[in-house]
């Protein structure tokens, strides 16, 4: 017994050296939502096409939707965009653009002008549904399955291998009405 | 003189925030409320910054709301709820005592007892040999 504390030191140095080592893995900027497994939350704002169409949390039943938050003075959202218009077109993604503290006039320009890869999109100016939702940074892209649960959330660009290795086993796994296959 | 002018605005920048905004409170401990819990709440975009450090869009707004719900007269547990809600548990530099957030505040207390035991037992063994050498 006496013997086995001379080792105590080790193990408080292993103990360590794994916490420390799990915290270089970590990313941390990856903050997990707390909205995760909840549904969207209620709101009714104007769709940017049809403003005087409003859009609601109701537009998400039916099918895994991906909730893409983006504006035009977002750079890095510019890198992402030819990407959904691929994923939407190629592989038939259902995508819903949030157009966060954005000028709508912009808004309309940018999607003649790169594509329009969203089934509609949302006008949010004053970031209200944004702030609901927890965002901090477009782009931001929450996946909802097809009753309106928020299953995961991305926060960054989407590219190739976020789709491949992230986003679109998820994408497929709660695309069936009935959530998971 | 020139010395002393310089050495008064030296001074008078002293206490100069990070982020100046212009804001209007009610009351001063309206003023006092919105400083405190602005320094309590983490900005979820630069994360090593609170809400009245921070310049980023997000910390802005995050201010703005929890000015306007001071307004309102929403408590400041409400206000937590309502940023917890949203963030996280992230955002908050105090988080409360449950879930795996107990396990920050306990831990240094039974690390200090456990110290303290293990040296009171050392130290007892020692003087119990000496004792045994002198005798």
């Amino acid at each position: 017994m006496k013997s086995l504390w001379r080792f105590l030191p080790v193990g408080v140095f292993v103990l360590l050296a794994v916490f420390l080592y799990l915290g270089l893995g970590r990313d941390a900027e990856h903050i997990d939502s707390p909205l995760l497994e909840k549904p969207l939350p209620v709101f009714a704002l104007p769709d940017l096409s049809d403003p005087d169409r409003l859009r609601t949390q109701e537009d998400f039943k039916g099918a895994a939707t991906l909730l893409n938050v983006w504006a035009t003075w977002c750079i890095s959202c510019r890198v992402e965009h030819p990407f959904l218009v691929r994923i939407a077109r190629e592989q038939g993604v259902r995508i819903v653009g949030l157009n966060y503290k954005d000028d709508g006039t912009a808004a309309t320009t940018w999607l003649q002008e790169r594509g329009d890869p969203y089934a509609f999109t949302i006008v949010d100016a004053d970031g209200r549904l944004g702030l609901d939702l927890g965002v901090y940074g477009a782009p931001e892209t929450y996946l909802l399955d097809a009753h309106g649960v928020i299953r995961y959330k991305h926060v960054g660009v989407i590219d190739e291998r976020v789709w491949v290795d992230i986003l679109q086993p998820q994408w497929k796994r709660w695309q069936s009405p009935g959530g998971q296959p | 003189m020139m010395r002393s002018l310089l050495l008064c605005l030296v001074l008078l920048a002293m206490p100069s925030w990070a982020v100046v905004e212009t804001r209007r409170f009610s009351s001063d401990l309206e003023r006092q409320r919105f400083e405190s819990l602005a320094a309590e709440l983490r900005c979820p975009k630069c994360q090593n910054q609170n809400l009245l450090d921070s310049d980023a869009p997000i910390a802005r707004d995050l201010r703005d709301v929890l000015h306007e719900q001071l307004q309102d007269g929403r408590t400041d547990g409400e206000i937590m709820q309502f940023m917890t809600d949203r963030y996280g548990e992230f955002v908050r530099y105090r988080p409360d005592w449950h879930g795996p957030a107990l396990l920050i505040w306990v831990l240094p207390a039974l690390l200090l007892l456990l110290a303290v035991w293990v040296a009171w037992r050392q130290i007892r063994r020692a003087s119990a040999s000496s004792e045994e050498d002198a005798a």
